[in-house]
């Protein structure tokens, strides 16, 4: 079999044996209302998914993005639901900030992982100061969104796909996208050709804010309160669910419908481990050992291709 | 038969990089219809020439007019582009992570919208089908995906390309270097098409036989000025490899009779390169070796080759590098001086398990007054010192190792003049004193202080001259291909 193509399917086959395991171990889950309960988390996780996904597509790394979407989920269930136009302008700022984080990480040529870091503690402290202690209420326009109840198919697995396409078509099939995904490949090229980084890198960072907002807001329109600390792991989830999709950390290499399969994979993980009764302590531990298990196989048909 | 009218007017451009001087005030004219051939040695700004006119480095002094109007000082790379100047380089500027036809999409913005992706891929397998028929490229390959061969032809095919910008001035830096030679001569036949239809061309290429069948003029450049421009037919081989070499007559080196080293000394290296077809290198004890000839022709991978003991090297003792890419090969960024120099002999230092940090530091310090490194204090970043310092450092961690042999990697790459020779002087002693060196030098001057000369051509040894035989020219007619 043709090593590119077994890259490509391995994603989806990850996922489906998940399924498969999960289907075997609680059969009941195997029903409209069991899906919902099973995927409704891995929305806000895929929409962190794709907001790391186009970071990483430019060299970067964001490692605040976990706090970043604690950051929303705080505005979205005071701000947003108390007083909407200050909620609004609130979040569209830090889509501003977000680029303006691009711009300087650029213009300055400083390691991204530093400045994300820094950044996260920032996003901590802000969310805090919004909302002091666990608390706030969803906006009912999300709340309603969020637990929707389309006939036949469960409300997360149309979410999924619909942000998977969307995203598929912004980056890999229109002409500006090929552009953005170029300066990942090769910056100097791109330069050559007369196009700004610059402008790339604040846009590919603006996308990221957006999509960071999405995740926080759907969220929050799932949990309906919100917590300073209620999506820290989404940094490592985010990162983890792009790479599990066939992403590459850097060159440019990545893609939108495997962040999404990558993320629900990661968040179909931890039910799995609480349907064979494993302690909750040792979930993270063994999301990590899906993780190693799926790059290791990555890596084998990647030394495969190479011998052929 | 050559146009006339200009279109593109270099006057008096000059640049430096530091104390370098790059571009020494070249004035050159591009005329429509006409394929205008660039030669020199390396270092004689050729390429510089190609990124000034590009746009991607603005030139300190002097006037570029672009069909009639004067852009100097606007010349970016987008600016270029718009006025129909396209290059392609050496080192190839496509996106792996892209499709061909994607690729193409980068470099013609016009090309936008819904039924892009159907543009593009006819814009550019059209333009491939034109120039290499038979190609066998698919417009939807990942460019990472194709041989480094097909990589160039879509290069070459985006830049001849026409969508509403159009291609008026092409330059092309050593397009056939990994194109093999059928699609070599299916470029040549379509860049004289290209020129007979009105098109402009520069071609810069070491294979002086496609420079004398495609190009209607010829400049010869040497240090960093164009020395020699004239009609092709008005050129033959030697008078062109002349003009890249010097008129002045250089300062004779300091080698010793190399002869009688290599009578008495035992060799202590020998290495043959991994082409089938090339001489073989030997470097006996106390010898100074050269290996000369265009830049990356194979004399790096041989100098590795013998670094790790690597088959088809016999090595007889311990080596040491000296690097040429100092900060990628060379230099620990973060550490200090001292911690630079000893690295390269860490375990003379041990006291049991730890380091006895005073007495490398005391062993750095040595280094410092022999070599004359300017600092006043070794535990300062290496940072802290001057290009051609940082060098010196680098030298002190060779020559300071128990290495018996030497190996060097154009170690002199942008470093002063004085520093040079005060290095050159260091090489002499070591040598006397039973140390062997390989030294890939790209500039000619240096040679001239080594006993025994290896030139190297597309990954092979092609000549192999002792100091007494070596001449610029001969350097340089080996460096050439002979057929060419």
């Amino acid at each position: 079999m043709n090593p590119r193509l077994l890259r490509g399917l391995l994603p989806p086959l990850s996922l489906a044996a998940l399924l498969i395991a999960i289907f075997w171990l609680q059969p009941r889950t195997m029903s409209y209302f069991g899906l919902n309960l099973l995927l409704n988390l891995a929305v806000p996780i895929a929409l962190a998914a794709i907001a790391q996904m186009f970071i990483l597509c430019v060299n970067e790394l964001d490692l605040s993005i976990g706090g970043f979407v604690s950051l929303v989920a705080c505005i979205t269930a005071t701000w947003l639901h108390d007083t909407p136009l200050l909620g609004i302008a609130a979040l569209a700022g830090l889509i501003a900030a977000y680029a303006a984080l691009g711009a300087l990480i650029h213009l300055r040529n400083l390691p991204s992982i530093v400045v994300t870091l820094g950044m996260s503690f920032v996003w901590l402290g802000l969310a805090v100061l919004v909302l002091p202690t666990p608390g706030g209420k969803a906006p009912e326009y999300i709340r309603a969104l969020m637990t929707l109840k389309p006939p036949f198919i469960p409300f997360p697995i149309i979410a999924a796909v619909v942000i998977a396409i969307v995203v598929h078509i912004v980056l890999m099939r229109s002409a500006y996208g090929a552009v953005l995904r170029g300066a990942g490949g090769n910056p100097r090229s791109l330069e050559r050709a007369g196009w700004s980084i610059l402008k790339i890198k604040m846009t590919m960072f603006a996308l990221a804010g957006f999509f960071g907002v999405l995740s926080g807001m759907a969220l929050v329109g799932l949990t309906t309160s919100a917590d300073a600390n209620i999506a820290l792991r989404y940094t490592l989830l985010s990162i983890a669910g792009v790479i599990l999709g066939g992403g590459e950390f850097v060159g440019g290499r990545v893609s939108p419908i495997g962040a999404v399969i990558g993320a629900v994979t990661l968040a179909l993980a931890g039910s799995f481990l609480s349907f064979l009764r494993l302690n909750p302590d040792w979930q993270i531990g063994a999301q990590g050992a899906i993780l190693i298990i799926v790059l290791a196989l990555r890596v084998l048909i990647s030394r495969s291709e190479v011998r052929s | 038969m050559s146009g006339t009218s200009p279109i593109v007017v270099l006057d008096g451009v000059e640049k430096s990089f530091g104390a370098v001087r790059a571009l020494t005030g070249v004035t050159l004219e591009l005329r429509r219809g006409e394929c205008l051939g660039l030669v020199g040695h390396n270092g004689a700004g050729k390429s510089t020439l190609m990124n000034v006119l590009s746009g991607n480095l603005s030139p300190d002094a002097g006037r570029i007019t672009v069909d009639g109007a004067d852009i100097t000082g606007r010349l970016t790379p987008q600016n270029a582009v718009a006025h129909g100047v396209r290059c392609v380089y050496q080192e190839l500027s496509l996106c792996p992570n892209l499709t061909v036809a994607e690729n193409a999409r980068i470099s013609h913005p016009s090309i936008a919208g819904v039924g892009w992706r159907r543009a593009a891929r006819e814009l550019i397998s059209g333009m491939l089908d034109q120039i290499f028929p038979g190609h066998g490229i698919s417009t939807d390959h990942l460019v990472g995906d194709l041989s480094i061969a097909r990589r160039q032809m879509v290069e070459i095919a985006r830049a001849f390309a026409v969508t509403r910008a159009e291609a008026k001035v092409v330059i092309l830096d050593e397009p056939t270097s990994s194109l093999d030679g059928v699609a070599a001569k299916k470029l040549l036949a379509y860049v004289r098409r290209y020129v007979d239809a009105g098109g402009t061309c520069v071609l810069i290429s070491h294979l002086l036989g496609e420079i004398f069948d495609t190009s209607d003029r010829i400049a010869v450049m040497r240090d960093g000025g164009v020395v020699a421009l004239d009609r092709a037919k008005a050129f033959d081989r030697n008078s062109l490899v002349a003009a890249m070499g010097s008129v002045a007559e250089r300062a004779p080196g300091q080698a010793r009779g190399g002869a009688a080293i290599r009578e008495t000394a035992s060799i202590v290296v020998q290495a043959r390169p991994r082409i089938p077809e090339t001489l073989s290198l030997a470097a006996h004890k106390g010898e100074v070796v050269g290996l000369a000839g265009l830049s990356g022709q194979g004399q790096t991978e041989l100098l590795v080759q013998v670094f790790d003991h690597a088959a088809g090297a016999q090595v007889s003792g311990e080596v040491a590098l000296v690097a040429g890419d100092r900060q990628t090969d060379g230099i620990f960024p973060l550490w200090s001086i001292a911690e630079n120099i000893s690295i390269g002999s860490l375990r003379r230092f041990l006291k049991g398990p730890f380091l006895d940090h005073v007495a490398a530091r005391a062993f750095a310090e040595e280094w410092r007054k022999r070599i004359g490194i300017r600092t006043p204090d070794v535990g300062q970043p290496i940072l802290s010192l001057s290009g051609g310092n940082q060098q010196k450092a680098l030298f002190a961690r060779a020559l300071g190792s128990p290495a018996e042999i030497i190996v060097m990697d154009d170690p002199m790459r942008g470093v002063d003049v004085g520093t040079k020779q005060e290095v050159y002087g260091m090489i002499r002693d070591e040598a006397a004193k039973g140390r062997t060196f390989l030294w890939y030098t790209t500039e000619m001057d240096e040679l001239t202080n080594c006993d025994h000369v290896y030139v190297f051509r597309e990954g092979g040894i092609v000549a192999d001259l002792p100091r007494a035989e070596m001449t610029e020219e001969r350097v340089l007619h080996a460096s050439f291909r002979a057929d060419a």
